[in-house]
């Protein structure tokens, strides 16, 4: 192939893949866009099939950080359910009346758990913290993310905090958090529970799940936002969070269902 | 090995990149010639603000993209009132971000690949009575193709490789903005690290054969000149 044949083949490619249909989208009436983050992904996953099957109402998923999330919802993104990784996000949007009034409520409440990627590395009472056999401490930045400052916060209720912040390594994420843990570069880290526990035990290495009293809860809330103020799908939605069927889901992924914490969603 | 998601957004990235540099191509011709001929004082701050995109993280750059084309923005009222609507969110949106994210990326080759056509030749080509566009179309081009080749490829990849801008200002949705580095970003973000990888082995294959066809061509044009 002589040069200008392979630059006009190359660009008439181009050219091709420029116009050439996408596939087929499906679009539905009631598809409900979801915002939801990043730590809630796989979960909601599930939880949308369940909820296609039993209602026939399609959730279209978008995860990302729940900052990040917020702030395409204040520039018109057409998310009409948001599931946040905290409370006040969704209390903010609201605030901001860019949700609609009543229709808050916690959906799901996260655990902390102290993990390592090595089978018994961690002790079932966190003994590891304090016998220091470590070099990294990986967790999520505290000022960015829930799950970081309630590491922050267990480990100042354990009087470990001034000792071992020389070894912090900060994820920007849980996500990022995990990812240090799970690659073996620390040896240590404070996850979400959701990152490495299915079906009633962990999936891998070894973990302390830290109890709830040592932070405050990590509460995930939903809200409707007022993009899908008169969608009966959307609505149907957050209420079948709370169903039978989404909170085993939730449970077999570490969440606790936030059932007590749950007012009625407001028709 | 790819599902159905995987391939829709494997798809979308493709023309996404595509769309991106054809358009680049085109307004970066006209502005290249400028900044590599003129000698306006405004020369050098209009090269600054081709190379701005450079500067800021790519997330950065996505947030200001998106309050720039949202509602409240400068550029949202403007295609607002242009009855366009909103561009955030929407397939429109991520070209016109990612137009600016690889700017730099197409104008500095094509800039560089005009600068070099000698002033000689310019001269020889008016003498002959060639008319601005045919001297254009019939010297500057073919000497400019390798400088072509350089931006197209450049524009191509980098928009293929665009994370934290599209991210921003798409919104993640699937079908319609979920390209393939964010889709990969959604497998390991729910921990479906297999099929993180497939999509990005994909990814990876493919975006090396376009580069090997198009630099081949290069190479070819090296030994036979």
């Amino acid at each position: 192939m002589n040069n200008r044949n392979s630059a006009l083949v190359s660009f008439a490619a181009l050219a091709v893949i420029a116009v050439a249909p996408l596939l087929p989208v499906p679009a539905r009436a009631d598809d409900v866009p979801v915002a939801v983050a990043a730590n809630f992904a796989g979960p909601m996953k599930e939880i949308a099939a369940t909820f296609a099957g039993a209602t026939g109402h399609h959730a279209v998923v978008s995860t990302g950080a729940t900052g990040a999330l917020a702030a395409q919802v204040a520039n018109g993104a057409p998310f009409e359910v948001f599931l946040a990784a905290d409370a006040t996000t969704p209390a903010r949007l609201e605030k901001d009346g860019l949700a609609v009034p009543g229709t808050r409520h916690a959906y799901a409440l996260g655990r902390l758990v102290l993990w390592s990627a090595q089978e018994g590395a961690v002790d079932t009472a966190g003994a590891v913290l304090k016998s220091g056999d470590f070099a990294h401490l990986a967790l999520a930045n505290p000022k960015l993310a829930p799950y970081g400052a309630a590491a922050v916060e267990t480990l100042e209720k354990l009087g470990l905090r001034t000792a071992l912040e020389p070894r912090f390594v900060l994820g920007e994420n849980i996500g990022q958090a995990f990812q240090f843990v799970g690659s073996g570069n620390a040896e240590l880290g404070f996850v979400a529970l959701s990152q490495v526990w299915r079906d009633g035990r962990f999936t891998s290495g070894s973990g302390w799940i830290v109890p709830a009293a040592l932070h405050a809860p990590l509460q995930q809330d939903a809200v409707l936002l007022a993009r899908g103020a008169d969608h009966a799908a959307a609505r149907a939605l957050l209420e079948f969070l709370h169903g039978e069927k989404a909170q085993a889901i939730m449970r077999s992924y570490g969440y606790e269902p936030a059932v007590e914490a749950v007012g009625a969603v407001a028709r | 090995m790819l599902s159905h998601a995987d391939t829709q957004a494997l798809l979308l990235t493709l023309r996404l990149a595509a769309v991106t540099t054809a358009i680049l191509l085109v307004l970066a011709t006209p502005a290249a010639w400028w900044l590599a001929r003129t000698r306006s004082r405004w020369q050098a701050p209009v090269s600054a603000l081709v190379a701005l995109p450079l500067v800021l993280p790519p997330t950065v750059l996505g947030f200001y993209l998106l309050v720039a084309m949202g509602p409240h923005g400068p550029v949202g009222a403007l295609t607002t009132r242009l009855g366009l609507g909103l561009l955030p969110f929407t397939f429109g949106g991520l070209v016109v971000a990612s137009v600016v994210y690889s700017l730099p990326f197409v104008v500095q080759p094509l800039q560089n690949a005009f600068a070099a056509v000698g002033q000689g030749q310019l001269d020889a080509a008016a003498t002959l009575r060639a008319a601005p566009l045919d001297t254009f179309l019939n010297v500057v081009l073919p000497l400019a193709r390798p400088g072509y080749l350089t931006a197209g490829v450049l524009g191509f990849a980098h928009t293929v490789g665009e994370f934290g801008v599209v991210l921003m200002i798409g919104g993640n949705i699937p079908g319609a903005t979920r390209v393939a580095s964010v889709q990969i970003y959604d497998h390991v973000e729910a921990l479906e690290y297999a099929q993180a990888h497939g999509l990005a082995a994909c990814l990876v294959v493919f975006s090396f054969v376009i580069l090997l066809l198009l630099y081949g061509s290069r190479h070819v044009r090296a030994v036979r000149p």
